[in-house]
């Protein structure tokens, strides 16, 4: 009897780990992207289940006693309702945090696992390898990612850099693996205290890993930790034998890695540079008495603006961060149904990095209820951009900058951008002359078909549609 | 030497499903558009999650004489859910602005 329910569960895994596969490639497509988010939940569902009913352990016998399945549904069901209402109930705004929260979770849960088997397994050289390796990743996933969320989460606004920022990290970074190692040789020997140590040092080393890094480089951060959970995950299937821990885990982690380097392409930053140091920082200072070098800006007043728009026939839109700043994305859509009222095309043009992260915007405008097809890609976006009347920039910066095109010393030069000097007329609504997040100068501003809109994103946005509802 | 290959030797078929388990991961991920790169993250997320087996094991092996055991194994269980159920539900209502709706704009 045993043999088949241990079959059984192996088949169970194996259907699991295939759901994983083909719901991670099912989720690479916009069209089927969401059913392969839930083909990869029915997978892990079945996993779930059958451990719950199945498992036998490595001895043939488990027991099953009472106390410990209430624990299990009870812990289950906690989470559950935790997680689901906490997810379901949060702005969209709010969900890369979220995505770091529950990537710490994952962590954490890893991290404990391998101290609570670090006592079964003394004297068992692979195994205690193994359990070391959940400690430290996942403790060090766990305490980044806590960090990440708090940082998201506006909690934590600057970056933290002492001085020397990168050898201590490093350092410290080899000194916990050192102190793994000797955990291990130390477990071998039926001593659990190194075990816990190393613990301690991962979480240490998972926040001096995460505050030095800007607010808008963390989702590559966060993409970094959750392929690491996803090697933890591994090694405790490793430790257990687990085919679909070591299959779900390796995935994420390979899946997870090449992810990373992906957004950091689509960022033009290397992934060297985000973790060992920003560029741009106090170029802003240099930014504003630049200004004044580069010649002359036009300003607008938001009714000229607002006759400009109205006799148009088509106006492209470019969000970029100060749109979310402001929280401007509902007057946003106001102008553009206006406009739309009034005969004229209007879309989205939407840079890969524009806000804080890939799909930024895209977040946005869809809880401002824009419908998803006003959105153009980049490419495509810049192709109209010769038969665009206005461009409206708001609270964009370096995607639209021509220096990346133009300037090789430019720190973001090769950077693809929205090419909205083609456009007849470009019209950029900002709070001041300040730069962005790569710290230069725009010479877009200076341009003679540009003129500037100042002021909040919300206000000029509001202004703008009293006008134009009185053309 | 000898202990490398004879390491490599009994474990040869893990090896296989670790090595293709990581090409997959890297050509799963091949051609992703910009817009899917934040989703993707979260929906790697939830399938992290299956650290939630682990949990669900460490519990099942316990000794339910001891308290602070359950204890412990009740937060693993906790942690562990919270990252399935939630990474699950977070990569859904991303995805769920990719729904076209039907509009009456001029083709």
């Amino acid at each position: 009897m045993t043999h088949i329910t241990d079959y059984l569960l192996e088949i169970l895994y194996l259907i699991a780990a295939v759901s994983f596969i083909v719901g991670l490639k099912l989720m690479s497509n916009p069209q089927t992207a969401r059913g392969g988010n839930l083909v990869s939940a029915g997978g892990m569902l079945v996993a779930i289940v059958g451990t719950f009913f199945l498992y036998t352990g490595h001895h043939g016998h488990v027991g099953r006693e009472a106390i410990k399945i209430e624990c299990i549904v009870a812990a289950i069901l906690c989470g559950g309702a935790i997680g689901w209402i906490t997810a379901k109930k949060v702005k969209m705004t709010a969900m890369p945090q979220l995505v770091s929260l529950f990537n710490g979770m994952g962590g954490a849960c890893a991290a404990l696992i391998g101290i609570r088997e670090m006592h079964h397994y003394f004297g068992n050289f692979a195994a205690e390898g193994t359990i070391m390796t959940s400690i430290i990743i996942g403790g060090v996933s766990f305490s980044g990612s806590m960090v990440a969320f708090l940082k998201l989460s506006g909690i934590l606004k600057k970056p933290i850099r002492l001085p020397h920022y990168n050898l201590i990290n490093n350092s410290w970074a080899l000194a916990m693996i050192a102190a793994g190692v000797l955990a291990v040789l130390s477990a071998v020997h039926g001593h659990g205290l190194l075990g816990n140590a190393a613990l301690l040092a991962a979480f240490a080393y998972g926040i001096l890993f995460s505050v030095p890094i800007g607010g808008a480089d963390m989702p590559v951060v966060i993409s970094l930790l959750n392929s690491c959970t996803g090697l933890a995950a591994a090694s405790g299937g490793f430790l257990f034998h687990n085919q679909v821990m070591i299959t779900g885990g390796i995935l994420v982690g390979s899946a997870g890695t090449l992810l990373t380097v992906v957004m950091c392409k689509a960022m033009n930053r290397s992934l060297t540079s985000v973790i060992f140091g920003a560029f741009g920082e106090g170029a802003s200072v240099h930014g504003a008495s630049e200004a004044r070098a580069k010649g002359p800006i036009t300003e607008m007043s938001v009714a000229d603006a607002a006759v400009l728009m109205n006799y148009s026939k088509k106006i492209s839109i470019v969000p970029g961060y100060g749109l979310a700043v402001a929280q401007a994305q509902h007057i946003i859509h106001e102008l553009e149904v206006l406009l739309t009222q009034k005969g004229v095309d209007v879309s989205y043009a939407i840079h890969p990095v524009a806000g804080r992260m890939p799909g930024h915007m895209n977040v946005l405008l869809a809880e401002a209820s824009v419908e998803y097809d006003k959105l153009v890609e980049m490419d495509d976006a810049n192709s109209g951009f010769n038969s665009t009347d206005v461009a409206l920039v708001v609270g964009a910066n370096d995607v639209v900058n021509p220096a990346a095109n133009n300037d090789p010393s430019s720190p973001i030069f090769g950077m693809p951008i929205l090419e909205v000097e083609k456009a007849a007329h470009t019209l950029i609504i900002k709070r001041s002359m300040n730069s962005g997040y790569a710290g230069i100068e725009n010479e877009l501003f200076y341009s003679p078909k540009t003129s500037m809109l100042f002021g909040d994103a919300k206000n000029v946005l509001t202004r703008l549609v009293e006008e134009l509802k009185n053309l | 030497m000898e202990h490398i290959i004879d390491f490599l030797g009994k474990n040869v078929l893990m090896i296989y499903i670790v090595v293709l388990s990581i090409i997959i991961g890297i050509e799963v991920i091949g051609k992703v558009p910009s817009i899917l790169h934040t989703p993707l993250m979260s929906g790697a997320n939830a399938i992290h999650g299956v650290v939630l087996i682990g949990a669900i094991i460490v519990v099942l092996g316990s000794d339910p004489g001891k308290i602070v055991e359950m204890c412990i194994g009740f937060i693993i269980v906790v942690l562990g859910t919270l990252n399935v159920v939630g990474g699950f539900v977070v990569t859904d209502r991303m995805l769920e602005m990719f729904k076209k709706k039907k509009t009456n704009t001029k083709t």
